[in-house]
Parts: C-alpha cells; structure tokens; sequence
C-alpha cells in the first residue's frame, strides 16, 4: 500500500514518514510531556527505552471513542503500557506484541508507527506503538 | 473542634433495579438513614448529595421535602462518597448546621465507563486508538507491583474469593455466589492479570448517613459512631494515575497515602489501632496495594497476610466485610457512603452473620479513582 493511502491518527503526535520514527513531545524546565504542551518548547523523544509496566486489552473498547474497524467478534487483544524512555519521561502505548507472556518489566523496547484500523475508503490510520527490541 | 457523630445509616442495596429512578434510590436510602436516627427530614440543617449519572441530585428533595436547607450536589470521581461525608462533617464543624446528611446515589449503564477523552481534557486520539479505558491503569499497576513486589496471581484471586464469599453471606450484596480461587483463576482474562471476577462493575443504588454535633447525638442513637477523621487528597505531580499519556520520570506516592497519613495524624489513631477497614477494591489488586498505601503493612507483606487469612471476617484485619465493591458494584456517588454504612453497623455490632468478633471500635474507610483522588475517614465508637 503506498503512503498516499495512510495517515496518521493525528498531526503533531510523530515524525512521519520516517524510517526511524520519534514522537513528538514538549520540554519546559526539564520537564517533559507528551502529547506536547503548545506552550512549550517541542522535542522528539528518544526511539528507544525499556518497559516499565503493563496490561492488556482483551475486549474490544467502548465505541465511541474507540474508532477500530473491527467488531466485537473479530477484535484483536493487544496489550499496552508505560515505557520509559531515559532522562525523559514514561510514555503510554500500544505494543505491536500483544501477548504478556512475550512481554517482560524491564526489556527494551523500540518505537513504531503502524495501523491500527482501515476507513471505508481504504485509508489506513497510523498510531505510534513500540515494539521489544529482538535479540534482548 | 465541634466532634461529629454519626447517627443514622441507609442503604438502598446496590444491584440493578430496572427503570427504578435513580433519585427514589436515593431517597429511600436516606428515608432509611432518617428512620435509623429515630427522626425526620425535617431536623436536617444542610445535606451534600452525590451523584454521576443524575445531573441535579439535589432534587432527591422532591421526595423527601421542601425544607429551604441547603443542599449541594457533589461529584469527586470515585471518591464522591467520602467526599460527602467530608464536606457534611464540616458543615456541622463550620456551625452551619447542628444536623446535616450525606447522601449519594446512582444507576449506571452496563459494561466499562465509556466517555469522549475531551471530558477530562484529553484529545480525540486517545480514545480512537482505545487507550481511554480507565481498567488499563488497574492492570498495569498491579502487574507491575506484583513485579517488584513478589505478589503472586493467587493472591489476588483470593482477594476476590473472599470478597465474594462476604457477598454471599450480606443479605444486600449484589453478588450473593461465592466464587472458588480455581474458578476466579480461570475465568477470562480482562486486563491481563486481572481476571473477570477480580473486577467490579458499575451498577445502581443508594447510601445516605444522618450526622450530627457530637453534644447532641444522644437525641438520635444510644450508640453514635463519631468522625475521627475524614480526609480528601488528589494526586501530586509524579503520581501513577488513569488517564496519564505520559508521566515524569521521577515518582511519588499514591493520593492514598497522603489521605491515609492525614487521617492518621488528625485522628490520632494509628493503623495497629483499626479493626476493620473497606479499602477500594476496584478490582482484587486495587484492595492488595491499598493494604500498603493505607499502611496497614509493608509492600509484598500481603503475599502472607492473604494467605493466613488476616484480612478474613475474624482475621486480624477484617477488609471489606460487606463483599465491596466487588460483591457490591460500584455505583460511584454511593459507593464511599456504603463504605461508612458497613462500618457503622460492625462497630454497632449490627452486621449480622458478618459480625467482625471482639466488639470492633475503630473502623476506616478509603476511595480512591479517577482522576487521581482519595478519601480516607476513621470513625470510632
């Protein structure tokens, strides 16, 4: 699927496209925010930083707000938590692994963009995720 | 410092009561409150009246009169219900009333609390991507804990099975079926750890409470429990909390704990000196960690005290003896006032087939929810 046809969820929450994505955050006497505070001075957050807890979703969320294309039947688990990027902040997620079997406090972890639904016209929508680093 | 006493319970149970309205609920819990103060709506100065669902709670008056008193709604997230309870005992501290209620109601719709992020001042996205589920806090909490703290999963699965079996045995639980530790284990896993039956769920119903100027309590009750303490705190920054995408590095504790030490210190009573506590238990990891928070003991001490049966009805420290939330749901105006309830009738030896043993006289309350706010009160014969 080209680009043309993916956007993401919202301006202003990651570098895209980009190969080695970053979230956008804000930083105002050494203390960081994300989603960035408009009145503050802009900074991409690390890629990279290790897992600092977690939980799944195992049922499809209240609808709205959540806007995923699936149904009650085909909706996927996935599981999501705080990741702590160093010297920054714990940053909130989504994890591209959804099984907390796979997932340990502690390991390290790398930021993704990756859809998370499909519109009706085909447009896939981009969220920011991060994923265990492999090899660790 | 006015001592207030509390002289009057009611309790509409919680469950699911159809098209009952929410504000009969009400005033039929506070109908009960006034008939247990032996008096009527009549002698009442001042009343705070909590609620989610019902936007003008204070038209619970509609049922139970006209009087001219002032009367304030009150909604605090989960900790609505202590809240009240605060607010009533001030009124009668500040001299605005000598009589004054607490009243708290609501009838939620099923299933997982479900609201646009804008109410609480976060953007679209994060409820589009359903990151916007108050339950990922409880699961992500407690999982972590557990890690650095040595809490195995049957812990938390006996916290549930004991919460039920409570349930089981009060005549206005909701959940009246005591559930086994392998079934709780078992059951579906909603936010991994936690499990079906380690959750509760919204629901409908009712609590109401008759205070007073301690000096007079003997008009009302042969038996008065009086406020020792009744504390509010909401998260500093640093706080783990719901509804956070993204936090600072460097922590601090829980609301609870600054709510739980305030108590302490104001009551002058610690918490060697209680005998039985309802501790927020929104889901069985909730109740574990707010052992600690609320300083009853050390971080991972819960491992043993739950397996020698220490927070059991004749254990050391009886924990929500009623089923809590648990057992009872969670209607979010009412729920803290079914706490105080609770605790009234054990220190009045009124709690029946749950009667904690040994005449308990020191009893504590605690809430704890969104956005990050706790109640804590101490009551004592």
């Amino acid at each position: 699927m080209s680009a043309s046809n993916q956007k993401p969820v919202a301006e202003g929450l990651f570098t895209w496209p980009s190969d080695e994505p970053q979230l956008i955050g804000s930083e105002s006497d050494g203390r960081y925010s994300f989603p960035a505070r408009p009145s503050a001075n802009q900074v991409l957050l690390e890629r990279r930083g290790t897992l600092w807890g977690f939980t799944t979703q195992q049922f499809r969320p209240p609808s709205p707000p959540y806007d995923g294309d699936d149904t009650a039947e085909t909706f996927e688990p996935y599981a999501l938590g705080y990741v702590e990027l160093p010297g920054q902040l714990l940053v909130q997620a989504r994890f591209t692994e959804s099984d907390p079997n796979k997932l340990t406090i502690g390991q390290e972890m790398e930021l993704r963009v990756v859809p998370y639904t499909t519109r009706a016209d085909g447009t896939e929508i981009l969220t920011y995720a991060f994923a265990p680093v492999e090899g660790n | 410092m006015t001592d207030v006493a509390i002289v009057g319970v009611g309790l509409h149970p919680f469950g699911r009561y159809g098209d009952k309205l929410c504000l009969e609920m009400g005033a039929e819990a506070a109908q009960s409150a006034l008939t247990d103060a032996g008096t009527d709506w009549s002698r009442v100065q001042s009343a705070y009246v909590g609620s989610y669902e019902v936007s003008n709670p204070d038209a619970v008056v509609g049922w139970l009169g006209l009087t001219g008193i002032p009367v304030r709604g009150v909604f605090n997230g989960c900790a609505t219900g202590g809240t009240s309870l605060q607010m009533a005992t001030q009124a009668i501290r500040h001299g605005e009333a000598d009589v004054a209620m607490a009243i708290g109601m609501d009838k939620h719709p099923r299933g997982a609390f479900a609201a646009d992020p804008s109410v609480v001042g976060l953007p679209s996205w994060y409820g589009q991507t359903g990151m916007f589920l108050t339950t990922h806090f409880f699961g992500t909490k407690i999982n972590r804990y557990m890690h650095q703290h040595g809490i195995g999963i049957e812990t938390l699965a006996r916290v549930a099975a004991k919460n039920l079996a409570n349930g089981a045995i009060n005549p206005q639980a909701w959940r009246r079926t005591a559930v086994s530790v392998d079934e709780i284990l078992n059951s579906a896993v909603v936010n991994y750890p936690l499990t079906r039956y380690m959750y509760c769920n919204p629901d409908e119903g009712a609590a109401a409470l008759v205070l007073c100027r301690a000096d007079i309590a003997d008009q009302f009750s042969s038996s008065p429990i009086y406020v020792r303490a009744a504390e509010l705190r909401t998260r500093r920054e640093g706080a783990f909390e719901l509804q956070s995408p993204s936090l600072p590095l460097q922590s601090v504790p829980s609301p609870t704990v600054d709510a739980s030490r305030a108590a302490y210190e104001i009551a002058g009573i610690g918490p060697e000196d209680v005998d039985v506590a309802q501790l927020q238990d929104t889901d069985a990891g909730s109740e574990v960690i707010h052992m600690a928070e609320n300083g009853f003991c050390g971080d991972g001490e819960q491992e043993k005290w739950i397996a020698d049966g220490d927070t059991e009805i004749g254990g050391r420290l009886p924990v929500n003896t009623d089923g809590g939330l648990i057992a009872n749901g969670e209607p979010i105006g009412a729920s803290g006032l079914r706490q105080v309830y609770e605790i009234v009738l054990q220190l009045q030896g009124r709690a029946g087939e749950r009667q904690v043993p040994n005449n308990p006289r020191v009893g504590y309350t605690h809430l704890y929810g969104a956005p990050g706010a706790s109640a804590v009160s101490i009551l004592s014969r």
